[in-house]
């Protein structure tokens, strides 16, 4: 039996928006990590993509110097996050062990409270069995559930990567196997704008930008939920641009 | 000559006792026999027209409620038009209309019985029974907008494998337990002044129905001590259930407010809701009393204009303090600043769904206080059955604003969207609203609509007492 981390873990990530180009690799990797049903062009465009992350495209500047603004915004991961208190079956718990905000298929029965009440709006829905073409089936990860229908469903923080690095450090003794983990977000991002880590360790290369970056800010921070999740832009503070 | 001045006075105070008699329904004793005989006779008599009525909402029903329930059921919640981020639509907007309505049912009956309107006694059953029926179709929205209906007993607390009990922080839990509770107490409120008059139908009936009512009315031999303590009980539920239902509105509310959802996130949520609920309650009450009014037999002697008068005045003063509470609403939240509550109140005034905004201002507002303040138009049944419809209208459109229009418009504007109900979820609607009608029907052919001994109770307490040369009604305290 895998020996139980004596501290509890607390992952989190940093986005560069300086350095994201908004070429969505990382929404394609989190799909294929994840079996994210795809739900047709049609159901895409009406705003049910079962997508756990997403690059919101602002525009910045007056006509003609207009420019593109993108923002990776998946789940958050927060503290205190409002889709927990609202499920009334415990679908959407906090873990101890990651510090992360699971979603538990099971016991979801599809209230859909948690997704009004998260202010990223991070989450998604099943809204109908979507089928898997036959070649398809056969890139179905292993490691993650396939969502039915009537169940809500987020970012996970590739638990189950987490979970396998666990596993290996605890088996092999070597704790800093752990720290090696990412997601496929982070590991897909061809300009390096995600990076994810254990912000509890002293070592890490995201504790210090997550905690001390001055271009450090987290979105809705007004709000109270605490966000795992950094974002790095452009020097000042919140948001400010050069 | 001083003879004949008394004639005159004698005739004009018979004219004057007749208006009276004819005014209130109070002054107007018939025999009791006569009186009860006019109930039965109303609960017993069915047209074609009526059966045709029955079968036409029980086919609405099979079809537009658990039809499509079905279907959507087997295919999936995706046939509804909701979708990220507004994750509720019709469905809860239904749902909370039904609870505000079914709950001033019983708070219109309760509150009037404790301050003794004696206005009150023809009706306070055909509230009651509003009440019931309206929470039997709301409480069904909780289970139809389900992802998984078929998993709805997570939410039950019982002892289970899985070890788990719900989430008492969730709000959705809490309403779960409110709606349960009011249910029951409303029921028990409905059924206990009931029982008399159940009596009275045993004694009346023969066959199969003199066996259902002798069950109901649980030996009711009307002596001194049964009437004593059924008041006593009256009494304590019309007391209890008041502080229940501005509890449980005000946990209905809080599915909203509890959220961080902006627009929602108000304190003020709470009793606006109440008086929502209230003001289209009581609309709902004046709607039904004039379709009973008008279809059954004999009630144009127990429903008549001074109970419409009388409504409409509570309609005003409801309607003017609802838009007391719309109007707190925009001002906390202009002065909390909150942008983005800021953009959402602009955006229901301006945006691409405005219309039902003004919808909502027009029907709850303009609407009431144009009209109702007007004794002629508040004694016209007809004229107040449609003032109230458009109440009601108002009320769906103000809980429409509030849950998937603010949904739309949250704090990320990538995010924006706008939601499109489905012909589905209309139809799941219009199907709840003919299960009313339909258990209403039936209802009114199954148990006494009119609370036959609380009339004959008031007709007894009401005298004309000569006061001078004028005659002044008086009530005397029966208890």
């Amino acid at each position: 039996m895998a020996q139980v981390t004596e501290q509890p873990r607390k992952w989190g990530m940093v986005i560069d928006l300086d350095l994201c180009t908004g070429c969505n690799a990382c929404v394609t990797a989190c799909a294929m990590e994840n079996n994210i049903h795809y739900t047709g062009e049609d159901e895409v465009a009406y705003g049910r993509g079962l997508y756990w992350m997403r690059i919101q495209r602002y525009w910045h500047g007056e006509y003609p110097n207009v420019g593109p603004e993108f923002t990776p915004m998946l789940c958050q991961q927060c503290g205190e996050a409002p889709c927990e208190p609202v499920c009334p079956t415990y679908a959407s718990v906090h873990s101890n062990e990651e510090q992360i905000n699971l979603q538990v298929y099971n016991r979801c029965i599809g209230t859909r409270y948690c997704a009004n009440n998260c202010p990223y709006h991070a989450r998604v829905f099943n809204f109908f069995d979507y089928e898997i073409p036959a070649p398809m089936n056969a890139y179905l990860n292993p490691d993650v559930t396939v969502r039915s229908r009537g169940v809500m469903e987020k970012c996970t923080f590739c638990v189950h990567r987490l979970v396998h690095a666990r596993i290996d450090a605890d088996t092999q003794g070597d704790p800093s196997l752990e720290n090696e983990v990412t997601t496929a977000c982070a590991q897909a991002c061809p300009t390096n704008a995600i990076m994810f880590g254990d912000l509890t360790d002293e070592n890490s290369p995201i504790r210090t930008l997550f905690e001390r970056s001055e271009r450090g800010f987290q979105i809705m921070e007004e709000l109270g939920t605490f966000p795992s999740i950094t974002y790095l832009k452009g020097g000042g503070v919140y948001g400010g641009r050069d | 000559m001083a003879a004949e001045t008394s004639y005159l006075t004698g005739a004009r105070a018979d004219l004057e006792q007749s208006e009276l008699a004819e005014e209130h329904l109070m002054l107007d004793p018939r025999p009791r026999e006569e009186m009860n005989q006019m109930v039965m006779e109303a609960m017993t008599t069915t047209t074609p027209v009526y059966w045709a009525w029955v079968g036409g909402l029980a086919l609405i029903v099979a079809v537009c409620l658990f039809g499509v329930w079905g279907y959507m059921t087997a295919t999936g919640i995706g046939i509804t038009g909701i979708r990220r981020p507004v994750f509720w639509g019709v469905f809860i907007v239904t749902f909370v209309f039904w609870i505000g309505i079914s709950h001033a049912g019983t708070f219109v009956s309760a509150i009037l019985r404790v301050f003794k309107a004696e206005f009150r006694r023809p009706f306070t059953r055909a509230a009651e029974l509003m009440t019931t029926f309206g929470l039997a179709g709301g409480a069904m929205y909780p289970l139809i907008h389900l992802g998984r209906v078929w998993t709805f007993y997570y939410m039950v607390p019982y002892p289970n494998a899985r070890w788990l009990w719900p989430n008492m922080r969730s709000p959705l839990v809490w309403d779960f337990l409110a709606i349960t509770t009011y249910l029951l107490s409303s029921t028990i409120y409905l059924y206990l002044p009931l029982i008399p008059d159940l009596a009275m139908a045993r004694d009346r009936t023969t066959g199969l129905r003199h066996r259902i009512y002798r069950l109901l009315a649980l030996g009711w031999r009307g002596t001194e001590a049964e009437w004593h303590r059924l008041r006593k009980a009256i009494n304590i539920f019309a007391f209890a259930i008041i502080p229940v239902m501005f509890s449980v509105h005000t946990i209905v509310s809080w599915d909203f407010a509890v959220g961080v959802v902006a627009g929602w996130h108000s304190t003020i949520f709470g009793p606006y809701f109440i008086i929502g609920a209230i003001l289209s309650g009581v609309a709902a009450v004046v709607t039904i009393l004039f379709v009973l009014r008008s279809t059954m037999r004999n009630f144009k002697y127990f429903i008549r204009p001074e109970h419409f008068d009388a409504l409409g005045k509570l309609l005003l003063v409801f309607s003017m303090a609802w838009a007391y509470f719309f109007f707190n609403e925009y001002l906390l939240s202009w002065y909390g600043g909150e942008e983005a509550v800021q953009r959402i109140l602009t955006l229901h005034a301006t945006g691409p769904s405005a219309w039902v905004w003004y919808l909502m201002l027009i029907c709850n507002v303009a609407i009431p206080w144009l009209t109702l303040w007007n004794r002629r138009i508040r004694r016209n049944p007809l004229a107040m059955f449609f003032i109230t419809l458009a109440i009601n209208v108002g009320m769906y459109a103000e809980r429409y604003t509030i849950i998937p229009l603010t949904l739309g418009h949250q704090r990320m504007p990538f995010d924006w969207g706008i939601y499109n109900p489905s012909i589905f979820e209309i139809s799941i609607a219009i199907g709840t609203m003919a299960m009313f009608c339909l258990l209403y029907l039936l209802a009114s052919r199954a148990i006494p609509l009119i609370p036959v001994w609380e009339v004959q109770e008031g007709q007894m307490a009401h005298s004309l007492k000569k006061v001078g040369k004028a005659h002044v009604p008086s009530v005397t305290e029966l208890e």
